[in-house]
């Protein structure tokens, strides 16, 4: 009813960029993304291109999934193209009555969405190469400077993995309850808003005990292995840098250096 | 009243990478009265047969008949089906919401559109039906006792005044006492009312002592249908499918290897008891063992 549902896109496969330091993908996703705004010329797009064709090609991660993210952000792309459109001033392409479309207006539009697209397209390849608990456990090493300043890094990152990890076992859940209550007559679809909002209750009811109750078990079983925040706590399986994580950043800061020089000498 | 199920196929994750095959070719036929049990391994499709016998899943192939009605047509009333055919999950406790026990058996009733005072009516029948304690009627749900709470539960659906009662594993999580209590009281149920009732539970012990007709699945499909007595003959395939036959019947066999000429059909231990002392009664003058 609701499997089809799906949270946390890891794909699963063998490739290096699913064998990278969760670190190296995180701060190679930032770096890729401020980059997306450094450059304002055909050429940096060239380059981008090139460096996300060739990231999608090593993580053998079939395209149309990169593309499936795309659908979230349809309507923001729809209103930037149209905004940048009709509404930014210069020498007019086509104009019908008051409106007009205007030769730096379709520019822009066009390099914004592409922008837009490659923002999503990238940091959908970390999620997509990541497991979401890599990915908690690559921020909580990122941020533990900011320990320093007394921000509970370990508990934010221990709160991530633990709500990342009750997504699915929730839309079980529900699921079950939903089907319960409609074997016994209950009626999710029809009536009005009020109505439908009031068919919630037989499922949001069972659905909270359930989630306090798994809550309650869950510190309890902590606690019973002398669980006590992050202090002097260490790792089973500790992030280390191998020889690729090293590469990635080379080829990370050349390509950097390369969208930089590209906006200073063009 | 039966329900019948023709060549059924159900395929869990269609058209994606992790495709399954829930359910291979069951045809099926569930009379009136009869008590069933369907055992079956973890993952064999006891929960997927089930839920296509009200509705809940739709088959990817097949058919389903109530009454010779086919279910999937769009013309055909599934609520009806549903307050027809009672569907207990396993868990059920699990669904209840209600401030109180007596508001939370009402919620059927009330969903099949009865009026106020019929729901009631029928909430407090359901409630007497499964043996649940008056002076608990207006308790809220989440005081009670794991017994309670799925007497509570079975009563939510019973009110709906199901022709066919099925039971996904009502005693996963009691102890024995709370789960002879609920066995007893289903079979009570059966034998006053007429309606039929499946089973669906791991315990061999507990198929053997109630169902007159065992279902077996292995991997989505019907590997036996007979009487206990004659499915529990074949106790060494069911080992092969990771399950096994009551104790009894190992003990019978066992006896007869060891040369003692008992009847191997036993599957409860009051039936064994009987036999063996027939038995020994035989040949209480041989002294030759």
């Amino acid at each position: 009813m609701i499997r089809d549902i799906t949270i946390g896109q890891y794909y699963p496969q063998d490739s290096v960029i699913h064998r990278l330091d969760p670190r190296t993908k995180l701060v190679g996703t930032l770096v890729y993304i401020i980059s997306l705004f450094l450059f304002h010329n055909f050429m940096g797009y060239i380059i981008v291109t090139l460096f996300l064709a060739g990231m999608i090609h090593a993580s053998k991660v079939p395209f149309r999934f990169m593309v499936k993210g795309l659908r979230a952000i349809i309507v923001l792309l729809m209103i930037t193209v149209l905004f940048n459109m009709f509404l930014t001033p210069g020498e007019p392409l086509v104009q019908v009555g008051f409106i007009q479309i205007t030769k730096e207006g379709a520019r822009i539009a066009v390099f914004m969405s592409i922008r837009l697209v490659y923002l999503i397209i990238g940091s959908s390849m970390m999620t997509l190469t990541t497991t979401p608990n890599q990915l908690t456990d690559g921020l909580e090493s990122l941020l533990a400077p900011l320990k320093r300043v007394k921000v509970p890094v370990h508990e934010i990152a221990m709160m991530m993995s633990i709500a990342l990890r009750f997504i699915p076992i929730l839309l079980e859940e529900t699921d079950k309850i939903m089907k319960a209550q409609i074997a016994r007559g209950a009626d999710f679809e029809s009536g009005n808003l009020i109505k439908k909002a009031k068919s919630l209750i037989p499922l949001l009811v069972p659905l909270f005990i359930s989630a306090f109750r798994r809550a309650n078990d869950l510190a309890m079983a902590m606690e019973a292995r002398c669980y006590s925040g992050g202090e002097g706590r260490t790792k089973m399986k500790p992030l280390l840098y191998q020889m690729n994580d090293y590469r990635a950043y080379a080829i990370v800061g050349v390509y950097l250096a390369a969208i930089i020089a590209m906006g200073i000498l063009l | 009243m039966s329900i019948i199920l023709d060549k059924v196929n159900y395929i869990y994750g269609s058209g994606t990478a992790y495709e399954i095959m829930a359910l291979k070719d069951i045809n099926l036929v569930i009379e009136d009265g009869q008590f069933i049990g369907i055992i079956g391994h973890t993952g064999s499709g006891k929960s997927t047969l089930i839920q296509h016998l009200n509705g809940l899943i739709k088959a990817t192939s097949g058919g389903i008949y109530y009454n010779g009605e086919d279910i999937s047509d769009s013309d055909f009333d599934k609520k009806k089906l549903r307050s027809k055919v009672g569907l207990v999950f396993q868990y059920p406790e699990h669904q209840l919401f209600e401030v109180n026990v007596f508001e939370d058996v009402c919620f059927g009733p009330r969903n099949l559109g009865l009026t106020e005072k019929e729901a009631q009516l029928r909430a407090f029948e359901a409630l007497r039906m499964v043996g649940f304690d008056e002076e608990l009627f207006y308790q809220s749900p989440f005081e009670l006792s794991g017994g309670q709470k799925r007497r509570v539960a079975i009563a939510g659906v019973l009110a709906m005044k199901p022709e066919v009662l099925i039971l996904d594993e009502p005693t996963a999580g009691l102890d024995p006492r709370g789960r002879d209590e609920i066995l007893d009281q289903i079979k009570k149920l059966h034998e006053t009312t007429n309606m039929s009732v499946i089973l669906v539970s791991h315990s061999m012990e507990d198929v053997a002592k109630y169902v007159s007709r065992l279902i077996v699945m292995n991997q989505g499909q019907i590997m036996f249908d007979d009487t206990p007595k004659e499915v529990f003959r074949h106790y060494k395939k069911l080992e092969e499918i990771g399950l096994a036959a009551p104790q009894v019947t190992y003990i019978m066999n066992q006896l007869n290897e060891k040369g003692i000429p008992v009847n191997t059909n036993a599957t409860t231990i009051e039936e064994a008891k009987e036999e063996i002392l027939r038995v020994f009664h035989n040949r209480k003058d041989e002294p030759s063992f």
